[in-house]
């Protein structure tokens, strides 16, 4: 089990995004509101004239917001069924190979991590929280509504 | 058929190139159960479709070689060499045939019994036979169309790239654009761009389709409707070549369909009745596409008994759709136009093809949802028309771009109706408990604010916003605020990811010109979240109002500067559009002064030569329907309504009149003296009017013919036979031949020869032009 993961930073925590399905990681300084969208939806943005739908990864946790107001944030871009995201956290930190299969976490989490927990995996530097980046997208009304 | 021929060659093209090394590695191994399996589906599809087309020899042929093969595949008999090459050569028989057949020629007349023959258990080899053939082959060089077949995800593909790549074009521009760039960087990007523009239209029609496909399998439905119903009908189909989006094609199918059914069915009369009202006892339906503009045209129109917009009416006040009182007020066009309500059908009697009355009102919902109009017009008893207008194509979608509180949206073209200001003159702002209401000439319309809608908030007073009403898919009208609006655009629109669509509000994303991402309302989306019932038909909305308020006083008026600074306005209804020259078309030529627009010379009026400095003039094109004259100004000002009273000048000249728009005092340019006094030398018309004139005559030739030339005549000399409005003779001359009461004479002497000479002085000026200006207006002009 050699899958690469992208370490990333979100409310604090260190956590893990397959990498494969990362595309890319940018720094976004535009971003452009979408009135009435769900509220984990921070706005659009464009990346080499594609249009990015922005996530902001700590309220999509429920974990409070990512303050926009600075400008320049960090974003992991992903491709889920044909839609660019932009997925805004805290710091991109590294790449690092996963050690182990994802394994279950026995111990209690935050509600907002569980539902996108796909599981511990083992690495170099100590276990990471492997997360869902289809669940992170969703947000929280996905799970309301499931 | 020949399309279906067509689709059969290329299918069996496309197989026999894909058996090609098949066939190779099944001569090298028998054996090989893959193989012979992709054979065998090549005879079957052969010997399937052939049956279809009559193409016996070919039938025969793979009727022979399945046999065969189907037998080894059960096991029943061994594939040894003999075998193989028997198949191999009717193999290549077959792909001989099929070139003939795409060649357009007759099938070759041959015997193939020697080929089946070869295929029963023992026969000897049978390749001999295919060798001449194909010697025969070689000397005719097939000539294969250069077309390919495409899957249509990987045209997709290609589209969306270069959708993507007039995206990255437009960001370029914008990024040339802030910094200052060399003539010949922007020329490079110039060239650029029209290719990106050229390749886009060339991408764009790969995904069109000919109509006609759409088009081919209504005579035969309506064949068996008919015979159904027991009628008889004859298709008319037209336009088949106009080509349309595929993915339209598809979404225009169930619509048309319905439509034709219920022509057939409600519309057109059993034989005996349209005997009896006088008609032809077959019933023509006549099904024709055209393009406008970006748009198609589908209009199907049957000879039939028409709608009957009363029973209708009846019908809608039965369901209570309607009331009385709304339904004395129907026009005729809305009476028709209620065929489209949910629940209301015409027949009596309810039959398995139509009249349950679901239908049109699917059929307009869905003829929406594309951006597409359906138009009814009907004749009791004589017929009726139903037009479907659809864009050509559902990527690329014109809007408009507003603003709420800064942010920028796109609003489709296709749903809005009408634009106008908050303050406008003929626009009123209420609330009905709390609900917004704008009474537009007399109509009150719900209005919604769109910064309300969206949660932002707005920094445009409620008075300053502009309304732009909306009639969204399938709903009803309702106006809705903006801040500002900005541009019409040509947005090329994509999906947006489902957490934006779930909104409701949106239709997809697309990015501006500055590399901004745009949000796409969806009008009806709006509609909804603002709570606007859409069930609520406009056509309560209606108030009564005295007509004549609205036509007496107010006219429209385009408010302007003109070049010497003085405020004026001219009827907006005579200015054809706006332009803007490079100074140096401005010429005084002939005594006037002239501009150039394109390849047409206008009068200039507006300005005198002295006036004109700076590199450009811009100038309002006016047309009075028949001519044309440029107007030059330096700016406009705005559009406003007269209503006021017009201070009359008490001279005629270019203008006629002051009055007060909008506070301030502002001339009114007259039209009509503009045209009178710059026209009437210019004017190059289609219908000119026609003087003979003798050519004999050096007088008339040299002297009286620029004259009348200048007047506005086209000049013909008595050798041409043309029928002349007007004819010039001298007095004492024979009259010519088509002398009538349009001859005009004249005298060499000034005084009239009596009381009733009506001659004129050759050189009495006046007298002359008035005499050809009063033919002109006796033709009406």
């Amino acid at each position: 089990m050699n899958e690469l993961l992208l370490v990333v930073t979100i409310a604090g925590e260190k956590v893990a995004f397959a990498a494969a399905a990362v595309e890319s990681v940018v720094e976004l300084d535009t971003l452009i509101p979408v009135p009435r969208a769900a509220p984990h939806v921070a706005g659009l943005s464009a990346l080499r004239s594609r249009v990015l739908t922005v996530i902001d990864c700590m309220r999509s946790l429920e974990l409070g917001d990512t303050d926009c107001s600075d400008g320049i944030r960090e974003c992991a871009v992903v491709e889920l069924d044909g839609h660019h995201y932009a997925l805004i956290v805290d710091l991109v930190e590294d790449v690092v190979e996963a050690l182990s299969d994802p394994q279950p976490v026995r111990a209690a989490m935050g509600p907002g991590w569980e539902r996108v927990s796909e599981g511990m995996v083992e690495t170099e530097n100590g276990p990471l929280l492997l997360v869902d980046v289809a669940a992170l997208i969703a947000g929280v009304e996905a799970r309301a509504a499931a | 058929m020949d399309d279906l021929i067509a689709d059969f060659v290329a299918e069996c093209r496309e197989m026999l190139e894909a058996l090609g090394g098949e066939i190779v590695a099944w001569e090298a191994q028998p054996d090989d159960r893959a193989r012979l399996d992709s054979i065998f589906r090549f005879v079957h599809t052969v010997k399937g479709n052939c049956g279809f087309f009559e193409f016996p020899r070919l039938e025969a042929l793979s009727h022979a070689a399945e046999d065969a093969l189907a037998d080894v595949r059960a096991g029943r008999r061994h594939a040894d060499a003999a075998l193989v090459s028997a198949v191999l050569a009717i193999i290549d028989r077959i792909g001989e045939m099929v070139a003939s057949i795409e060649a357009g020629e007759e099938m070759p007349a041959g015997d193939d019994s020697a080929l089946i023959h070869a295929l029963a258990p023992g026969a000897e080899s049978a390749s001999a036979p295919a060798a001449p053939a194909a010697a025969d082959a070689a000397t005719k060089p097939s000539v294969a169309p250069r077309t390919i077949r495409l899957s249509v995800e990987l045209l997709d593909r290609v589209m969306s790239t270069v959708s993507d790549m007039v995206l990255a074009r437009n960001e370029l521009a914008r990024r040339l654009r802030e910094s200052a760039t060399d003539v010949p960087v922007d020329g490079a990007f110039e060239r650029l761009s029209s290719i990106i523009a050229e390749m886009r239209d060339a991408i764009t029609r790969t995904r069109m389709q000919r109509i006609e496909n759409l088009f081919v399998g209504l005579p035969r439905m309506v064949r068996d409707l008919s015979a159904e119903l027991g009628k008889q009908v004859l298709v008319d189909i037209d336009g088949g070549d106009v080509e349309l989006d595929r993915e339209m094609i598809e979404m225009i199918r169930d619509p048309l369909t319905h439509i034709i059914r219920n022509a057939v069915d409600h519309g057109i009369e059993k034989p005996g009745e349209r005997l009896q009202a006088g008609k032809r006892e077959i019933g023509v339906l006549s099904v024709s596409a055209r393009q406008s503009g970006n748009q198609i045209l589908i209009d199907i129109h049957d000879d039939g008994r028409g709608i009957d917009g009363k029973k209708l009416v009846e019908k809608a006040i039965a369901n209570g759709v309607l009331t009385k009182e709304d339904a004395a007020q129907l026009a005729q066009r809305e009476q028709l136009a209620l065929i489209f309500e949910a629940g209301l059908s015409t027949a009596t009697q309810v039959t398995a093809i139509s009249g349950r009355g679901v239908g049109m009102d699917v059929v307009r919902s869905n003829v929406e949802r594309i951006g597409g109009i359906v138009e009814v017009d009907s004749r009791l008893g004589e017929g009726t028309r139903m037009t479907l207008r659809v864009p050509l194509t559902l990527t690329i979608i014109p809007a408009l771009t507003v603003s709420i509180a800064g942010q920028h949206f796109a609003i489709p073209r296709s749903a809005i109706e009408e634009i106008v200001r908050s303050n406008g003159e003929s626009v009123t702002l209420e609330h009905v408990g709390g609900a917004g209401i704008a009474t537009i000439r007399g109509r009150r319309v719900p209005e919604v604010s769109l910064a309300l809608i969206l949660g932002l908030q707005s920094t445009v007073s409620e008075q300053d916003r502009t309304l732009i009403v909306l009639r969204p898919a399938g709903g009803d009208v309702y106006a809705l605020a903006v801040d500002r609006i900005h541009d019409h655009e040509e947005l090329v629109v994509k999906p947006a990811a489902p957490a934006v669509m779930a909104t409701g509000l949106y239709a997809g994303t697309t990015l501006a010109d500055d590399g901004s991402p745009i949000l796409l309302m969806d009008p009806s989306g709006i509609a909804q979240v603002g709570g606007v019932r859409l069930e609520v038909q406009e056509r309560s909305a209606r108030i009564v109002e005295d007509p004549a308020s609205i036509a007496s006083k107010a006219t429209p008026v385009l408010l302007f500067r003109g070049l010497d600074g003085g405020r004026r306005a001219l009827r907006l209804a005579v200015v054809d559009r706006i332009e803007e020259v490079p100074t140096s078309n401005v010429r005084e030529t002939a005594g006037q002064l002239r501009v150039q627009v394109g390849d047409a010379i206008l009068p200039l009026a507006g300005a005198v030569a002295s006036d004109l400095g700076g590199e450009k003039v811009r100038l309002f094109r006016l047309n009075d329907g028949q001519f044309e004259i440029g107007y030059a100004f330096t700016e406009v000002i705005d559009f406003a309504m007269i209503e006021r009273d017009v201070i009359h000048a008490e001279r005629a000249g270019e203008v006629n009149g002051v009055s007060l728009i909008n506070g301030e005092p502002a001339e009114l340019v007259d039209a009509h003296w503009l045209f009178s006094t710059n026209v009437g030398v210019a004017a190059r018309s289609a219908e000119q009017l026609v003087c003979r004139i003798p050519c004999w005559d050096p007088w008339m030739q040299n002297m009286l013919r620029p004259l009348v030339e200048a007047a506005g005549y086209r000049v013909i000399d008595d050798a041409e036979e043309e029928e002349a409005d007007v004819v010039i003779a001298s007095v004492g001359e024979d009259s010519p031949e088509d002398s009538t009461d349009r001859t005009i004479w004249l005298r060499t002497e000034p005084e009239a020869a009596g009381r009733n000479d009506e001659s004129i002085y050759r050189y009495d000026r006046a007298g002359l032009l008035m005499a050809l200006k009063s033919v002109a207006v006796g033709r009406g002009r």
